[in-house]
């Protein structure tokens, strides 16, 4: 138990500070950092709780990708400029927040320390979390029946996020450029491209020819100015 | 010392997701308001994974699944939108995109 509330209260430190950090500091890499700290921590939690799985989605989606997303971003954009923050558009909005901060965190602190430890609910009796089987096992099982059709959506709205994200990053202006793609088949392209390189050939070595003779007849013209 | 219950969990959360709100309301950086989004998103997968410990039910890691699946995508669509805008304009922040104001 001592071991519990130790890990537990050193995560939510780590927990608390990274997510002070997120909101405090002025560097969006700092805030990334920051972000990550945090996420870290939720991934300890989710472990003390047993939910493995989660932990390991965790550390790899959110820490893993999302974050590198998030940096990879910042890196594109630059921006490391300053904010800003001297002035507000709405009159008084950062008062306004953070009494809305306090409202909220009062709230919920009085609803949860008024019941003590006893929380809402009732204790499961259909998917109880049986402690012989593996932690993604009974994640498994219960998303692929009771929640499998929640599942299927899921995919087609990554295949949407997919698309709208390359829809959002395509540059505008025409598709296909047309001087790339000329008319005809591909051997009349060849062959076209062939001679045009054979007149060129040609031409260059009239040139080479050309620039021979001259020479000659440079120098006597320039004895007879003489 | 105190007996570890699942009120401490909830209450870490809370502020977690009340720390995220603030920056939300303040910060003016589109990127940094989504890392607010992100720190409120975990703050509730905390609570669900707690309730689903203490009322011994796999479910709630279940919902946590589907929050992580919405909030990946979230994000993509979200740095779209924002590399679009930069693209734009350079250095705009989330007071100069007002155009869609009431």
């Amino acid at each position: 138990m001592r071991v519990e509330m130790f890990t537990f209260l050193l995560t939510a430190a780590i927990c608390l500070a990274g997510s002070a950090g997120v909101v405090l500091l002025r560097n969006p890499v700092h805030n990334a950092l920051s972000l990550v700290a945090t996420l870290f921590g939720v991934a300890v939690l989710f472990i003390q709780q047993g939910a493995y799985f989660l932990a390991a989605i965790q550390v790899i989606v959110y820490a893993g990708a999302i974050v590198i997303l998030f940096l990879f971003v910042i890196m594109l954009l630059g921006v490391d400029k300053a904010e800003g923050l001297d002035r507000d558009p709405i009159l008084g909005q950062r008062p306004a927040a953070i009494a809305a901060a306090v409202a909220i965190l009062g709230l919920s602190l009085t609803a949860l320390l008024s019941v003590g430890s006893r929380v809402t609910g009732q204790a499961s009796t259909l998917a109880a979390i049986d402690g012989s089987e593996p932690n993604i096992n009974a994640l498994a099982k219960v998303l692929f029946t009771d929640y499998v059709f929640a599942f299927e959506i899921t995919s087609v709205l990554l295949t949407v996020a997919v698309v709208g994200a390359v829809v959002l990053s395509r540059k505008a202006g025409p598709a296909i450029d047309v001087a790339e793609f000329p008319e005809g088949t591909t051997a009349d392209l060849l062959q076209a491209k062939h001679d045009a390189a054979a007149v060129e050939q040609e031409v260059l070595e009239e040139v080479a020819t050309e620039d021979e003779t001259p020479e000659g007849e440079a120098e006597t013209t320039e004895e007879a100015l003489r | 010392m105190l007996a570890l219950n699942e009120t401490w969990y909830l209450v870490l959360a809370a502020m977690i997701f009340t720390i995220g709100s603030v920056g939300l309301l303040t910060r003016k950086n589109p990127l940094v308001m989504f890392m607010c989004v992100e720190l409120m998103l975990n703050a509730v997968n905390l609570t669900f994974v707690t309730f689903s410990k203490a009322l011994d039910d796999i479910a709630g890691q279940a919902i946590v699944f589907f929050v992580m699946v919405v909030a990946a995508a979230e994000v993509v669509v979200g740095l779209g939108i924002i590399v679009a805008i930069m693209r734009r304009r350079q250095g705009a922040n989330a007071d100069d995109i007002s155009l869609m104001r009431g």
